[in-house]
Order: structure tokens, then C-alpha cells, then sequence
């Protein structure tokens, strides 16, 4: 798979404060690349970096294998973090101005504006002012602007801000469907439960140093402890408890159940298989639950940042 | 380019569509001919009070020589006694008492004259009796010593200077004038037209940053485009309304004086007591010429190149200061180098350069980028060498180029920055972001 953005080595200093520091990322053609890190990690100044808003004191930036130049701009879409509107300019003219300074015709826009428009059912929004608008309103205008002009590459900065459940919804549907028609996806949030949703690769940044990059499975799979959730009922939990202290690794656990039971993690050293457990619980109680503990994004998330204290 | 032409395109839309511009652009001119004629009106009903002014004259030598003219009328009280004068002044709300105590000699009596008002009475209306009684005292002196005056009379010179430039052309006293007032509104104008429209281009770059909506369009355009393209929108709807106003100002202007018959002023200065009426005609005559002969021509280009000038340097720093603050009211604190050198500038026009205007100061203020557009201007109807001109306008446009690039530097830092009140110090550093 080819990479469709590529930074080497990007640093960005303030002063005497060090925005970013020597960091590099590959970003594959058609994927869902999460920027994660907690606020102030230098998320906001990569991203402009790849915006050129900003350049950057050192490193290189490569989109489809050319260094980035000015004319990239229309292949990039950007819905920033901080975003708004001219609060006294009609829907529809500024929707069309930000299209035009992307590059394309005012016919062109026109058009593709009338689709999204119908698509999003906000076509009798056209003449009214932004300040008549509510904020998740203002933010689906937002959205149709910043991929209107069929980006190769979308970067979105807490897309989700703002909207309730329902257009939170839409807008990720839009995300997929934009992917699936070919475009690659930057996605920066907080929100881990939409990069689990969302995201199949995922980078970590704090402290202005990426500390994590990857395929979201294989970090997984390299952070995965080989612990196991069992839920059993024995006839002595307390004497089971002691019993299976001595031969593995165990803790207490914490699940909802509608039965009282003894919740347990298990890890289990590289000799040992999921079966040879399995086999040896069987004979001692009833295995009411067992499954993989896969670690989440989050806890990925904090585990690497704390390691990195 | 194109996206400099839309950016353009947007900002002129936006200012000329605001409710402010039209309110302004429409009533400014209603605004200015009510006042002119508001205290054209006001002098008028001024002057045709008629004033009554009683005396009461001990020595009985003036009763013939206080005539009543348009706007005074005398009243003689010389027959009560002066406790009486006074009350029935103050009783019929006459303008005021003039007494005249008999003295020994004419000397003492020059310095004993008094006028009783409530109010302090008009100084013309004072000089004309002063005059009254000085050229009676005058006269009487002269007879006391023996002098005959029809031969003073007839002895007295009326001096009128005519001037000539060295190529025979006769110019008026009124040239000086004349230039000056070319000069200084021209200069005038330049430093409205800066505060107002900087002002314009400030708010604009602020209103984008407060609506956030700054990153979604440099995302799109350089800052240095968006800035150029806001500088030029907003002056091109500042000459729209400057052009507006000419229109509509002379058709009020014309309206106006037909309506009220206000009879269009020649320039103050000509004190009609002196000049002869045929002289008066003449005076007229090389005013006019005067104003045809000041280099027109190069006053408009001049205006052109140093309004377009001074309007780019101060609203690259307008748009810096626009950048650094995240409110108007913050931005207080940054106008001290706008307002400075524009006052300066009026200042050193209006003093210096009216008293002479190739002096040091004058020339020294004429070439600094800051101050140039408005001394410069009102330079050049007194007649400047054409390579000073030139080094101004380099030295201007230099300098433009330096101001829109270090103005691009704090714009381009700036309308990223949130939350933080800069100061100078720290304008300084984002320099070398």
C-alpha cells in the first residue's frame, strides 16, 4: 500500500518552545489515519504544517510522492478545530466564496453546492445569515465546504464538536462513504471511542515527539497482554481464588453480571494457551465467561503517555 | 491571482453592504450642507440684529459722530443724569451704555471711555467706537497744533503692494492663502480618509479572527494574499464612497445655494476697508488666476500617488494590529504609532510648512515615509523640486514594501494566536517565527 502523505522529520519551534519535534508520519492512500494526543502534544501545528499554514524549521512533507507545493492546497480539505464563519454573509455566497478560493469555477461550485445541500436537506438555508444559524447548523455548512472540492486528502480536527448523536452519525456515515469513493482521511480527536470506530491507523504524539505510529490491529496485537476475562462458579470462590493464585497471574475483575460470580483476569505466561486454561478452569469450576482482553484505543492511549512521563 | 481577485471582490461587498457605510455614504453629504447652510444661516440672523447702543457723553464733542449704521443704532442719554442712563438701559435691554467723562485734556479722556454691558460686548462693534473717538481725539490734536487736515488728509499714502513673480506675472496676496488651503485639504482629507478605512481594514481582519473563521481560509490562501486582498477591497469601496460623496455633495452643494441663496464665498482675507472696488475686482481676477496657475496637474497626481501610498503603509499596520489583538478594545494600546505621526504630520503641515515651506522642517518632514503623504501635499502647491518629489515617493514606496512585509509577518503569526495579549515584545518575537 502506498503511503498518499508523508512527513520526515517535521520540527517546529516557537521561540524557545519546541512545537514539534523531529516527527514523522506515512499516512497510506484510502485509509483513516487517527492524530491522537493529549492537548497541546503539537497535533494542531503538524496539521498546519500539512497545510502550509505554517512551515516547518526542519523535515519534508511528500504528498503522492511529491514535496508538498502550493498547488496541493486544493488537494487538501480542512475543517480546523477553531472554525466559523462570516457571521453577516448569507450561507450560500460564503459557501460558494470558500469554494471558489479552493479553485473551483463559480458554476462548478454551484452545482456540487446544490447537491450537498439537497443531500444534507438544508437547501432553504442558501439566503439566511450564519448568525440566524445554530452552531450545528453552521458546522454542516462547515463540513460541505471542506470536501466540496473532492480532496485526495481530508483532515478533520474534532469533526464531531458540536453536533448531538444523530448528525454526529451523518457526518461519520459522510466520513466512510468519502473514503470508500477513494479519499484518505486525517481524523484528530479526543473522542476515543470514534478512532475505534473509525480509524485503522493511528499515530500518538505528546509532548511535541510522536511516541506511537501504526496499524491499529498490530498495536493491538503488540499490546495485548495475553490476559484473559473469566467469570466462574465454583462451589468455594474463596478456596478457587488461592488455587489459581498459585499457578497463574491473577487479579480480581470488574464486570457487569446478572449472577454473583468470581470475576478474575488470568495472564498467562508465552507457554501457556488460551486452551490449556480453558482446559484446566473446565475441571474445576463453571466457565460462565471468558474472552481476550484487547486493550482499547484509550488504554493504549494512556498507557503510552504515561510510560513516556 | 484569482483568489487575490475574490478576496477583493469580497471585502469591497461586504464594507459597501454594511448598513454603516450606507447610512454614512448617504447622509455625510445631507450631514455637511445642513451644517454650511445650518451656520450660514446662523451668521446671517447674527448680523441682521440691530444693536442699541446709548451714550452718555459729558463733553457733548461726539453726539454728531455716532451714525447709525446696519447694526447698530446710538441713542443719545446725554440729557438724564448717568444713574438714570443706566437704569432705563437696563430696563429696556439696550446692548449697552457707552460713557464718556469730561477730562482736562484729550489724553485723559482717551483713557477714560467706558462702556457698561452685561454681556462682553462684540469686539468689532468696540473697535467701531474706539475708531470713532480716536479719529475725533486725532483730529482735534492736529487742529490744537496748528495743522491743517485736508492737508494730512490729502498727504496720506494708501500703500497696496502688487506682487510680480520675475517672469512679469502679476499673482495676488491671496496666493499664499490660496496654496495653503490646496494644500492642507488635500492633506486633511489624507489623514480622514487613512484613520477611517484603516480603521475599516483593523475591524475586518479582527471580525475574521473572532469568527474563527480565519484557519478554514488561509487553509485556501496565503495570509499575505488575504491581507493584500482585504487592504485593497476596503479602499476601493473608500473610493467608492469618496466618489459617491463628490456626486452627491455638488448636487446638494448646487441645491443649496440656489434654495437659500447663499452666494458661494471668495476666500476670507480681503479686508474690504482697503482694497478699492476696483481694486477688489482685480484681486478677484488674479485669485482666479492663481488657483489656474497652481500646478493642478501635478496636485492631483501627487494626491493620487501619496493618497494610494499613505493609505497602503498605514493599513498594512492597521492589519498588524487587526492580527495581534483579539478586540478592538485591545487594540487601543497599538494606535499611538498610527495617530502620531498622522498629527505630526497635520501639525508640521499647518505650522511649519504654512511659515515656510522649504524649510528644514518642512523638507526634513516631507521625505519621512510616516509623515510624507500629508506635508508633502501641502508642499507642492509652493512649488517643489521634482527630485525631491521622487526621493519621497521611492522613500514611500520603499518603505510600503517593507511595512506590508513586516506587517505580513505579525499578520501571518498573529491571526493564529488567541488568548493572549501581546505587546510590543511580543510582536517582536513572532518576527522570527
Amino acid at each position: 500500500m502506498t503511503n498518499l502523505l508523508e512527513v520526515q522529520g517535521a520540527s517546529k519551534r516557537f521561540g524557545s518552545f519546541t512545537a514539534l519535534d523531529n516527527v514523522s508520519i506515512a499516512v497510506p492512500k484510502g485509509s483513516i489515519f487517527g492524530l491522537l494526543g493529549p492537548n497541546g502534544a503539537g497535533k494542531t501545528t503538524l496539521i498546519r504544517i500539512i497545510n502550509q499554514i505554517t512551515l516547518p524549521d526542519e523535515g519534508k512533507v511528500f504528498l503522492d510522492n511529491e514535496p508538498l507545493k502550493k498547488e496541493h492546497i486544493q488537494d487538501i480539505g480542512y475543517l480546523p478545530e477553531e472554525r466559523g464563519l462570516y457571521k453577516s454573509m448569507k450561507v450560500g455566497e460564503q459557501a460558494l466564496y470558500l469554494a471558489q478560493l479552493k479553485g473551483l469555477s463559480k458554476k462548478e461550485a454551484k452545482d456540487r453546492l446544490k447537491y450537498w445541500f439537497d443531500k444534507f436537506e438544508i437547501s432553504h438555508w442558501w439566503d439566511k445569515k450564519i448568525q440566524e444559524l445554530s452552531k450545528g447548523m453552521a458546522q454542516k455548512v462547515q463540513f460541505i465546504v471542506t470536501v466540496l472540492h473532492r480532496p485526495k486528502l481530508l483532515i478533520f480536527d474534532e469533526p464531531f464538536s458540536g453536533f448531538d448523536p444523530i448528525n454526529a452519525n451523518v457526518i461519520k456515515d459522510e466520513i466512510l462513504q468519502l473514503r470508500e469513493e477513494g479519499a484518505t482521511v486525517i481524523f484528530s480527536t479526543h473522542r476515543m471511542e470514534s478512532v475505534e470506530e473509525l480509524c485503522d491507523h493511528i499515530a500518538l504524539i505528546n509532548k511535541s515527539k510522536k511516541i506511537l505510529e501504526g496499524e491499529v490491529s498490530d498495536i493491538k496485537r503488540k499490546y495485548k497482554s495475553n490476559t484473559f476475562e473469566v467469570g466462574l462458579l465454583a462451589e468455594s470462590e474463596n478456596g478457587l481464588y488461592d488455587e489459581l493464585k498459585e499457578k497463574f497471574q491473577v487479579v480480581p475483575a470488574d464486570f457487569k453480571t446478572i449472577e454473583e460470580q468470581l470475576k478474575l483476569k488470568i495472564t498467562l505466561d508465552q507457554s501457556t494457551s488460551s486452551n490449556d486454561l480453558l482446559g484446566y478452569l473446565s475441571t474445576k469450576a463453571q466457565i460462565l465467561r471468558f474472552n481476550e482482553v484487547i486493550p482499547s484505543v484509550n488504554e493504549i492511549f494512556i498507557k503510552t503517555i504515561s510510560e513516556n512521563e | 491571482m484569482n483568489n487575490l481577485k475574490l478576496i477583493i471582490q469580497r471585502e469591497f461587498i461586504a464594507r459597501v453592504r454594511n448598513r454603516t457605510f450606507v447610512v454614512m455614504t448617504f447622509l455625510s453629504p445631507l450631514i455637511f450642507v445642513g451644517m454650511i447652510a445650518l451656520i450660514t444661516w446662523l451668521a446671517t440672523l447674527n448680523n441682521e440684529e440691530v444693536r442699541q447702543i446709548a451714550f452718555f457723553d459729558e463733553t457733548g464733542m461726539f453726539t454728531s459722530d455716532f451714525k447709525n449704521s446696519d447694526n447698530v443704532t446710538y441713542i443719545n442719554y446725554s440729557d438724564l443724569s448717568l444713574n438714570d442712563a443706566k437704569d432705563s438701559v437696563v430696563i429696556k435691554k439696550l446692548y449697552g451704555l457707552l460713557y464718556i467723562p469730561k477730562k482736562g485734556t484729550n489724553k485723559e479722556l482717551a483713557s477714560s471711555v467706558q462702556f457698561y454691558a452685561d454681556d462682553a460686548p462684540n469686539i468689532s462693534i468696540l473697535n467701531g467706537i474706539e475708531d470713532i473717538i480716536a479719529s475725533k481725539l486725532t483730529n482735534q490734536n492736529f487742529e490744537e497744533k496748528g495743522l491743517d487736515l485736508n492737508v494730512i488728509e490729502n498727504s496720506r499714502a494708501r500703500v497696496n503692494i502688487l506682487i510680480e513673480n520675475f517672469s512679469g506675472e502679476k499673482t495676488s496676496k491671496m496666493t499664499n492663502y490660496v496654496k495653503m488651503f490646496f494644500g492642507g485639504a488635500a492633506g486633511y482629507f489624507l489623514m480622514m480618509f487613512i484613520i477611517i478605512y484603516g480603521n475599516m481594514v483593523m475591524r475586518s481582519v479582527i471580525e475574521e479572527k473572532a469568527n474563527r473563521i480565519i484557519e478554514i481560509i488561509i487553509s485556501s490562501v496565503k495570509p499575505l494574499q488575504l491581507m493584500m486582498g482585504k487592504i485593497l477591497g476596503t479602499s476601493f469601496a473608500g473610493i467608492l464612497q469618496f466618489l459617491i460623496w463628490v456626486l452627491l455633495g455638488s448636487v446638494l452643494l448646487f441645491i443649496a445655494t440656489s434654495v437659500f441663496g447663499i452666494e458661494a464665498q471668495t476666500p476670507t482675507g480681503i479686508d474690504p476697508s482697503i482694497a478699492l472696488q476696483e481694486d477688489h475686482q482685480e484681486e478677484i481676477q488674479l485669485l482666479l488666476q492663481d488657483i489656474l496657475k497652481l500646478p493642478l496637474g501635478t496636485l492631483v497626481m501627487a494626491f493620487f500617488v501619496y493618497f494610494v501610498g499613505g493609505y497602503f503603509l498605514y493599513s498594512s499596520i492597521y492589519a498588524a494590529i487587526g492580527a495581534a489583538v483579539d478586540s478592538e478594545t485591545d487594540s487601543q494600546q497599538f494606535m499611538l504609532p498610527i495617530i502620531l505621526p498622522l498629527m505630526l504630520g497635520i501639525y508640521v503641515g499647518f505650522f511649519s510648512v504654512v511659515e515656510n515651506p522649504h524649510g528644514t522642517v518642512s523638507t526634513v518632514f516631507s521625505m519621512i515615509p510616516l509623515t510624507s503623504p500629508i506635508v508633502m501635499l501641502m508642499r507642492i502647491p509652493f512649488g517643489v523640486n521634482w527630485w525631491e518629489v521622487l526621493i519621497s515617493i521611492l522613500l514611500l514606496f520603499g518603505s510600503i514594501i517593507f511595512m506590508v512585509w513586516l506587517a505580513g509577518k505579525i499578520y501571518r503569526v498573529g491571526i493564529l494566536m488567541y488568548g493572549k495579549k501581546p505587546s510590543y515584545k511580543e510582536l517582536y518575537k513572532w518576527l522570527k517565527y
